[in-house]
């Protein structure tokens, strides 16, 4: 296997090179034989890469040792689908499956030429571009074939602990699936410019690869946070550690772009913008793996520190001077078609969006980068943690969140005092009710600035859901009224007739419900306890009493666990089994939360450890009020992109009987005869 | 209220004062724990573990972990020793390095990673402000007389209108 391995890899790389100096050549002498062996190269090329990732999970599976990676990353009573995620959980397995899925992506983007054959030709040589530096890290670099020094060792050291986790094994692809993507509108944007593309066309097509991207990073960075929730124990989603930040730049650049670019669609504005945001957002992808790979940063997901980060500063200074270069030579070809004409226009809500996503963007980066810039100057490193993120991030966030709700009712060019009076008094009345009905319910928003944003959060959430229950309400009120239907089956024709409005309403739905799943942070409260047999622990309104507590043995891991009975006003709600492991192969530990999830909170139990002196465990308490709007949120979200990808269908078209068609064929005779007095 | 206190005060039954003071000595202690546990949860949640799991001092879970308990330890000591927010800070700082501390502080160079978000979003809205205004306030054009335009151009204009009326 090391040996097919290493040679498809070799290959590969040969192929994305040919893919690359062919295309560039075909592309300057105009030749379309040399394009299309440059298409069909890069389309062997990745039939070589995928050769060389099932060589390596094949060499995971057959518990082959002598490959070194495999040596480190697995053991034989690992189960099988940890096997299989071994691929990625270490640096040279990663970069393979980079490498694959950019294969993949340039596939189907090879494959599906017909759509615009030169543009195609552009962006498959750029990709081809990207294929072969990653190609290069994977061959000469971090070469996951790599075989062990001396002896072969008669077991591996295992998978990381922390990774044995069902998500764990959808987390890491879905997050590259999303960086990774990112490639193929970057491809075609930098393609569209270099050849001076006329029109929109361009737009169009990458959209669809835009949002798939930006769904698989929503996704991934979510699973990350999901995966984090419910097995690091600490008791929280989101740390603003280096690599999760990384994972956040490029998503708010997308998002931004997502959004500029309708600008670009309907009104021709916002051409230069667009160029650089999908620019910034490849480079920041690229940026971001370099972080989490190159130890520039400290971080707990970091891979182990190597020198291949030299690798990636030379290529983001390439991607970037190459930006830098077309832009200027073909910069007319992107003047704005229109101008904006007012502050109380969409045009400006939209120009407010990305202003604030991009200072979002800037400040997660400057925090991320601080302590580096900190040593530099003044020779001392700090830490920039969780206080202050949130400080900078969430006032940002707030105001990004009343734009959501502002921005979609806007009306093109200019809006009415009347317009905006119709769409946003309700709306307005409900978050401030929403804001006074908390208040009375005992939130304090003068107390702490914490409390106050919570408010804020809810409040501007009820805010946000009023203007888009408004808009499907009113859109599905015409459908009820001209077919005579349910206002539910309106609503529903309205979203199938504009998927794209209406999907973006859905996702926009998903941020609130995010939005108020993060409002309960301020609320959260914990406590650690050591409990015997009997012993009780009083958490919130909860009330656990330890029935017991035990352990096990597995091939893979031993465990211990207590049993604890969950009481609320004396009556039992549930029984729950906290557990810590101790995984043999990599000798390490990792603890199995009990989580009891609600829609107002989660009971979340943490098995610490015991105590050496009484031998009983120690079992911390969380009480997390609203999460679980979190992951609702982001299953709306996913629908409402997946309703948005879809093809809006048109409106259905009623049989006319023959007198109907004749008084139309008479309103038309009439109207023509007023038309021609 | 002052007719409360002064009948409080002023009464000489001495069981009822006695359970007066009782009260209030309960009451005191309440409110030094409760003191003291929410500036523990405050000052834990400023610093960081120092173990190397770049995690919270409060947050860090990690089982066996060297640090934490022993740093949550010294915090309690400080707390009840009475020493106020600043000064067990910056016994910390003395004994960990700046690094322990969860964001910069406020003074020197550390004071620009604090400003410079804002700043950059304060500049950011001016510039688009500005340019909105700049490019509103150029001259209107006057209207033409309506060009006889053919039955594709029409068409072709509607499309366009449509498009930018849409979303």
């Amino acid at each position: 296997m090391p040996q097919i391995g290493s040679f498809t890899l070799l290959l590969a790389l040969a192929l994305a090179a040919y893919s690359l100096v062919a295309g560039a050549l075909a592309l300057y002498r105009k030749d379309d034989r040399l394009t299309e062996t440059a298409r069909r190269a890069g389309i062997a090329c990745w039939a070589a890469v995928t050769v060389a990732s099932v060589a390596l999970v094949m060499a995971a599976f057959g518990n082959d040792f002598s490959v070194a990676y495999i040596m480190h990353h697995s053991n034989r009573d690992l189960p099988l689908a940890y096997k299989f995620a071994a691929l990625w959980s270490g640096q040279e397995g990663s970069l393979l499956l980079w490498a694959w899925l950019l294969s993949t992506y340039g596939l189907v983007m090879r494959l599906r030429y017909k759509v615009d054959p030169q543009l195609t030709a552009y962006a498959s040589a750029i990709v081809a571009a990207v294929q072969v530096f990653f190609l290069l890290l994977v061959n000469f670099a971090a070469h996951p074939f790599g075989l062990v020094k001396g002896m072969i060792p008669p077991d591996g050291n295992g998978l990381n602990p922390l990774l044995q986790y069902p998500e764990m094994v959808i987390h890491p692809p879905m997050l590259y699936l999303g960086y990774v993507g990112v490639t193929a509108p970057f491809a075609f944007a930098l393609g569209a410019l270099m050849m001076k593309y006329p029109g929109e066309k361009w737009i169009h097509i990458t959209r669809r690869w835009t949002m798939v991207a930006w769904l698989f990073l929503t996704v991934g960075i979510f699973l990350g946070a999901h995966w984090a929730y419910e097995v690091l124990g600490w008791g929280g989603y989101w740390g603003w550690d280096p690599v999760e930040n990384a994972s956040l730049l490029p998503w708010l650049t997308m998002t931004a772009f997502l959004h500029s670019v309708i600008m670009q669609e309907k009104r021709g504005m916002m051409k230069m913008w667009n160029m650089w945001l999908i620019f910034t957002t490849f480079l920041l992808a690229i940026f971001g793996t370099f972080l989490t790979r190159s130890g520039v940063v400290s971080s707990v997901h970091a891979f182990a520190q190597s020198g291949i980060g030299i690798w990636f500063v030379w290529f983001i200074a390439i991607a970037f001077a190459t930006c830098v270069y077309v832009f200027v030579r073909n910069r007319d070809t992107l003047r704005s078609e229109h101008r904006l004409d007012s502050l109380v226009s969409r045009e400006s809500s939209f120009l407010f969006n990305n202003l604030v996503l991009l200072v979002s963007c800037f400040a997660v980066l400057w925090g991320t980068l601080f302590p580096v810039l900190s040593e530099w100057v003044t020779g001392s490193k700090v830490t920039v943690g969780p206080p202050f993120f949130n400080r900078v991030n969430v006032p940002i966030g707030l105001f990004l969140v009343f734009l959501t709700g502002v921005g979609p009712l806007l009306a093109w060019r200019q809006t009415s005092i009347d317009s905006l009076r119709r769409n946003f008094l309700v709306p307005t009345v409900l978050a401030v009710v929403a804001a006074i009905a908390l208040i009375v319910g005992g939130m304090r928003p003068w107390q702490d600035s914490a409390y106050f944003y919570s408010l804020m959060a809810i409040a501007l959430s009820v805010f946000v859901t009023g203007t888009i229950a408004g808009e499907f309400w009113r859109g599905g009120r015409v459908i009820a009224r001209q077919q005579n239907v349910s206002i539910f089956s309106g609503m529903v024709q309205i979203t199938r007739r504009n998927t794209r409005r209406y999907g973006g309403y859905l996702v926009h739905m998903g941020v609130v419900l995010v939005v108020i799943g993060f409002a309960g942070l301020p609320f959260n409260i914990d406590k650690e306890q050591e409990l015997g047999f009997g012993d009780k622990m009083q958490i919130g309104h909860y009330t656990l009493v330890c029935q017991s507590y035990t352990q096990d043995d597995k091939p893979n891991y031993s465990s211990e666990w207590a049993v604890l009975d969950v009481y609320k006003n004396g009556k039992k709600l549930d029984t729950m089994f906290p557990e810590r492991r101790f995984y043999k192969a990599s000798e390490q530990t990792s603890t199995i939360v009990a989580n009891r999830s609600r829609l107002n909170e989660d009971l979340y139990l943490v098995y610490t450890g015991r105590n050496p002196d009484t031998g009983k465990p120690i079992i911390k308490a969380h009480v997390n009020p609203l999460v679980a709007w979190i992951w609702i949120g982001i299953h709306l979200l996913l629908i409402g992109t997946i309703i948005a990808l879809l093809p809006s269908t048109k409106p259905a078209k009623y049989a006319i009987s023959a007198k109907d068609r004749e008084a139309v064929a008479a309103v038309k005779g009439g109207a023509v005869g007023v038309g021609s007095d | 209220m002052t007719e409360l206190t002064n009948l409080k005060l002023e009464t000489r039954n001495p069981k009822l004062r006695l359970a007066q003071l009782a009260l209030i000595a309960v009451m005191a202690i309440g409110f030094m724990g409760a003191d003291i546990d929410a500036r523990f949860t405050k000052l834990g949640h400023q610093m960081m573990c120092m173990c190397g799991c770049n995690q919270v001092l409060l947050e860090c879970n990690h089982v066996g972990c060297a640090y934490s308990d022993r740093m949550r330890n010294e915090l309690t000591a400080g707390l009840e020793k009475g020493d106020n927010d600043s000064l067990i800070l910056q016994s910390f700082v003395q004994k960990y390095g700046n690094t322990v501390l969860s964001a910069p502080t406020s003074s020197g160079f550390n004071v620009v990673a604090w400003i410079m978000p804002f700043a950059v979003f304060a500049v950011a809205t001016a510039l688009a402000v500005w340019l909105v205004r700049l490019w509103k306030a150029r001259p209107v054009l006057h209207p033409v007389a309506t060009p006889n335009l053919a039955a594709e151009e029409l068409d072709a204009l509607r499309k366009k209108a449509r498009e930018e009326t849409e979303f």
